[in-house]
Parts: C-alpha cells; sequence; structure tokens
C-alpha cells in the first residue's frame, strides 16, 4: 500500500498578487480556482472533491458558485502553512480510494488589506497554548516565536545572519523574473544586513511578506489526467509529519528540528528516490531561517550543515539546488504554500518564468503553525 | 490601564497564575508516576493519569534561547521596545519562557544561569520575569 504516482497534478491557477484590495478572500479563492480548472481543461462541476485552505472558503461557497451537483468529499487539513502541501496527501487518498477523481486545493486571502498575522494568529485554535502562556509575556507574532530556533542553532552551530540573508538575495531575484511577483527589485546580501532588526536574529528581509490574492491546484486520478488540456505531473512521494510539541516551540527536546524530519524519509521512501536526485525545490519560506532548517531536515546537507550549503548562490537557477524559483513568500506573495505548488508544476510542465534546465523530478514543502511540516516530490509524465 | 494581552486562565491552568501571584512558580506534577509536565494540560503523556497535582519550582534554571523583539506586534508592547525574551531549562527538567530583566544584550548565551522573579502588572496578574542567577 503505498501512494506513490497514485494522482496527478492536472490544473494550477493564481490571481494577480498585490499589497493592497478591496475584493474579498472568497473573489480571490474563486478566481484562482476557476483558473486551475480551466488550466486542466476541466469544466467547475467536473470537481468532486474540496479541500479549500482553512479560515477562507468553504464548501458550501464552490457548490453555489460553481453549480457542483455531486460534491463526493471535503475536508480542511489544519497545518497552518504546511496545509496546502498535506492537502496533496488528503487528496490522494481519497482519490485512490475511489471517492473522488478531481480535488480542488485552493486559497484566498486578503493577508495585506484584511487582517495581519500578529491579530490573525491570537484567534486560532492552534495557538491557544502559547495565547495563554506566551503572548502574555510579549511572545504575539510567528516572527518571534521562531526567532529561538533560528538563535539555537546559531549559538550551536555557528549559523550566520548573513548566511540567511543568502536565501532572501536569491529568491528576491527569482521573484524579479516574474511578472506576477510583488517584490521585484533586486537586493543584495548588505541590503539584508541594513535591514531594520524585527526579532533578533530575524530582520525584515528575513521576513515573509503578507499578500492580497489566491491560487489553487487540481489534482486528479491518474487514468483521468492523461487525457487533460496538459501534460500530467506525476505526485511521487508524499507526507506530513508533526513535530514533537506541536502545541509550543518553547518545549520541544530539539529547537531546530521540525515536522518535515518526520515526513521526508516517508515521502522519499515512497518516491524511490534521495534528494540528489532533486531538480528543483520549492521550500515554504516564512521566514529565511525555516527555509534553512528544512534544507537539513529534508536530508541535502546534515542538521547544522545548512549555513554553510546556502551559502554562495547555491539556491540560484544554476546553483546545487534551485530554490523558490518564484520568488516564494519571500518576494512573489504570501500564498500559505499553495503558489509552491503552482510553481513545481510550471517547472516540472517547462513553463515557468524562471525556469531550470532539464527540470524533471521536483519537491514542494509547507511549514506551519508551530513546526508542522508536508512534503510532495513530483516528476513530469 | 494595562493593555497588554492577558491570558484567560482555565480551571487546567489556573493553579499556575494563582501561584505566580503569590510569587510561587507553580509547575503540574502527575500525581501517579511524579512527571513533571508544563505547559499545564489534563493528562500525562507519560502514564495517561488525569490525576495532578502542583509544586513549587525552585525557579533556576539556565538559559536555552531566545529572541530580542525590535518591532511591536501589539501597541501595548511598544514601550517596552526592545525587549528579551528568555527560552529557559528550568532545574525541573521543563522550559519556560519570560522576558529578561536586567540582563545585558551581550551578556546573553547558552546555559546563562538565571532565577525567576515576579512582575505584578495588575492586582489580578502577576508575570514571571528572568534576572541573573548570580
Amino acid at each position: 500500500m503505498s501512494l506513490r504516482e497514485k494522482a496527478a497534478v492536472t490544473g494550477v491557477g493564481e490571481t494577480q498578487y498585490l499589497r493592497g484590495t478591496d475584493r474579498t478572500a472568497l473573489s480571490f479563492q474563486l478566481e484562482a480556482s476557476l483558473a486551475a480548472i480551466r488550466d486542466a481543461g476541466l469544466k467547475p462541476t467536473d470537481i468532486d472533491g474540496l479541500i479549500p485552505y482553512g479560515h477562507g472558503a468553504v464548501a458550501e461557497d464552490f457548490v453555489t458558485n460553481f453549480g457542483i451537483k455531486d460534491l463526493r468529499f471535503s475536508a480542511t487539513t489544519p497545518m497552518g502553512g504546511a496545509s496546502s502541501v498535506a492537502a496533496i496527501q488528503c487528496a490522494m487518498a481519497v482519490i485512490d480510494a475511489g471517492i473522488c477523481k478531481h480535488v480542488l486545493l485552493s486559497l484566498g486571502r486578503t493577508g495585506y488589506s484584511g487582517g495581519r498575522i500578529g491579530t490573525r494568529v491570537q484567534q486560532m485554535p492552534q495557538f491557544r497554548t502559547i495565547g495563554e502562556f506566551e503572548m502574555p509575556l510579549g511572545a504575539i507574532a510567528p516572527a518571534q516565536l521562531y526567532a529561538p530556533m533560528a538563535r539555537r542553532h546559531m549559538e550551536l552551530y555557528g549559523t550566520t545572519s548573513r548566511q540567511l540573508a543568502e536565501i532572501a538575495v536569491t529568491t528576491r531575484y527569482h521573484a524579479s523574473l516574474q511578472s506576477n511577483a510583488t517584490m521585484r527589485t533586486p537586493i543584495t546580501i548588505d541590503d539584508h544586513q541594513a535591514s531594520r532588526m524585527i526579532s533578533d536574529p530575524l530582520r525584515l528581509l528575513d521576513c515573509s511578506l503578507e499578500s492580497d490574492g489566491g491560487a489553487a491546484v487540481v489534482i486528479s486520478a491518474p487514468d483521468v489526467a492523461k487525457d487533460l488540456a496538459k501534460r500530467p505531473i506525476m505526485v511521487m512521494g508524499v507526507a506530513e509529519g508533526h513535530p514533537d510539541s506541536p502545541s509550543a516551540i518553547t518545549q520541544r527536546p530539539d529547537l531546530t528540528t521540525l515536522g518535515l524530519a518526520k515526513a521526508a524519509p516517508k515521502a522519499f521512501a515512497m518516491a524511490g528516490i534521495t534528494p540528489g536526485d532533486i531538480d528543483v525545490a520549492e521550500v515554504y519560506d516564512c521566514f529565511t531561517y525555516i527555509v534553512m532548517c528544512q534544507l537539513e531536515d529534508l536530508g541535502f546537507c546534515k542538521k547544522g550543515e545548512g549555513g554553510g550549503f546556502i551559502e554562495n548562490g547555491a539556491l540560484g537557477l544554476k546553483g546545487r539546488l534551485p530554490v523558490n524559483t518564484h520568488g516564494g513568500l519571500l518576494s512573489q506573495a504570501h500564498m500559505a504554500g499553495m503558489n509552491h505548488i503552482v510553481e513545481l508544476t510550471r517547472q516540472l510542465r517547462g513553463e515557468a518564468a524562471a525556469q531550470v534546465a532539464d527540470a524533471e523530478i521536483g519537491l514542494v514543502t509547507g511549514y506551519g503553525d508551530m513546526g508542522d511540516g508536508a512534503l510532495a516530490i513530483m516528476r513530469r509524465a | 490601564m494595562y493593555d497588554k494581552l492577558v491570558p484567560s486562565p482555565t480551571p487546567d491552568t489556573q493553579p499556575y497564575w494563582t501561584g505566580l501571584r503569590e510569587h510561587r512558580l507553580c509547575l503540574q506534577t502527575c500525581a501517579d508516576c511524579g512527571k513533571v509536565r508544563h505547559y499545564p494540560r489534563p493528562v500525562c503523556d507519560a502514564c495517561y493519569s488525569m490525576n495532578a497535582t502542583w509544586t513549587e519550582a525552585s525557579g533556576r534554571g539556565t538559559v536555552h534561547s531566545w529572541t530580542i523583539t525590535h518591532y511591536a506586534f501589539h501597541p501595548g508592547f511598544k514601550g517596552d521596545l526592545p525587549y528579551i525574551l528568555l527560552t529557559v531549562d528550568l532545574a525541573e527538567g521543563v522550559r519556560m519562557n519570560a522576558q529578561a530583566r536586567g540582563i545585558g544584550q551581550a551578556d546573553l548565551r547558552v546555559g546563562l544561569p538565571v532565577k525567576v522573579t515576579y512582575d505584578a502588572v495588575t492586582d489580578e496578574l502577576t508575570l514571571p520575569v528572568f534576572e541573573l542567577d548570580r
């Protein structure tokens, strides 16, 4: 029993990404969904499964707006920024079970124009524990909650802020090659070092954006995927992982290991490949440090060696591991990683704006809440 | 008028906050197997007992990690900037967070000995803070 190649990505869609809008999150989510469905060559009524990102549109919205007559499955995967990739595993399971043929994953948000993250997290149930015990002390936003993980890594392994800056610089360069990215002016390591401190060691340019827009993905059964509009992108391996002490980073035995460390061996084993086989990686980048930590947890290098791994432009289009070729959450838009799935699909189809030459196998990760992780490994069919 | 975030204790967690008000750092302890746990919760993850007691901790520990916050994510903390948030390994084997008081940024290091003290921010709410343990 394995989900290996039991589903394919058949459609992807995005709205224009913005910093400022008077539109609703629902309208972005539906627009992106229609784009993904159109990209697959399907009709909205072909969708028979829905996994919307939490805190947004619900199944009822899709039935009402799309006129779906025979919806067979709906769920959410409440893992914060890992939800989008975790939803791939959920979609594959229901497709493999014969319940659905076409599952729509979607996200719409007004993260810039609506409620900001420091306010939003206070209302999320998974933050209940720290809401009582840490927020009253002044540890409120993700930047503050994750900074001690980065600081611990620096103290144990000698990782530096200039190494983290490499991620911000490379990601911004990739965004500069996109038409649909909100931050397109290239930056330097010195720009990063001069950016204001938010919560030490994380500077402004270590932090992702808050954005308005939507993104969506269609996951289809393999037997129907091959007859759709675009070349199907097969999912070779998929897994989610939950960290120790998922409610409070403070209590985690090892502050420098994420839930992804549990998911990665499962997904690579399912896919039958190793990290060395990966041509392109879209790695959840709410903060630069989280990218580096995930590269370690994925097995691209040993724990503690991430700083050296990312130096000297290693994550660029011609580097040893091209990462976040769309500009990521740091410079394209914060679409909770749904945009990472969109980009990996385009890379493997060969239709990306900043195309990695001969990209055949790639991976996409999600990271969320207090360290939840998810991973999908894909190949072009 | 206290304008920062305040906790909303539950019956499972109230003794922790009551302890702080009395200048005691109390940790929840399994009444059956004796495992100390933090943050407070209904079930012991070692033996699944739902019986718990509260024991007074030494309040001593060492710095595990930290962050220095320069941006106010809540308007109530604007006047505190920059402030140091410590993650501390308590002698009892669990960790806790609190702001540092009287500790210089240059003195911060993993393993720095600290001890808890108490800041009564309102009549109802006392918060823990860490000072150097000399």
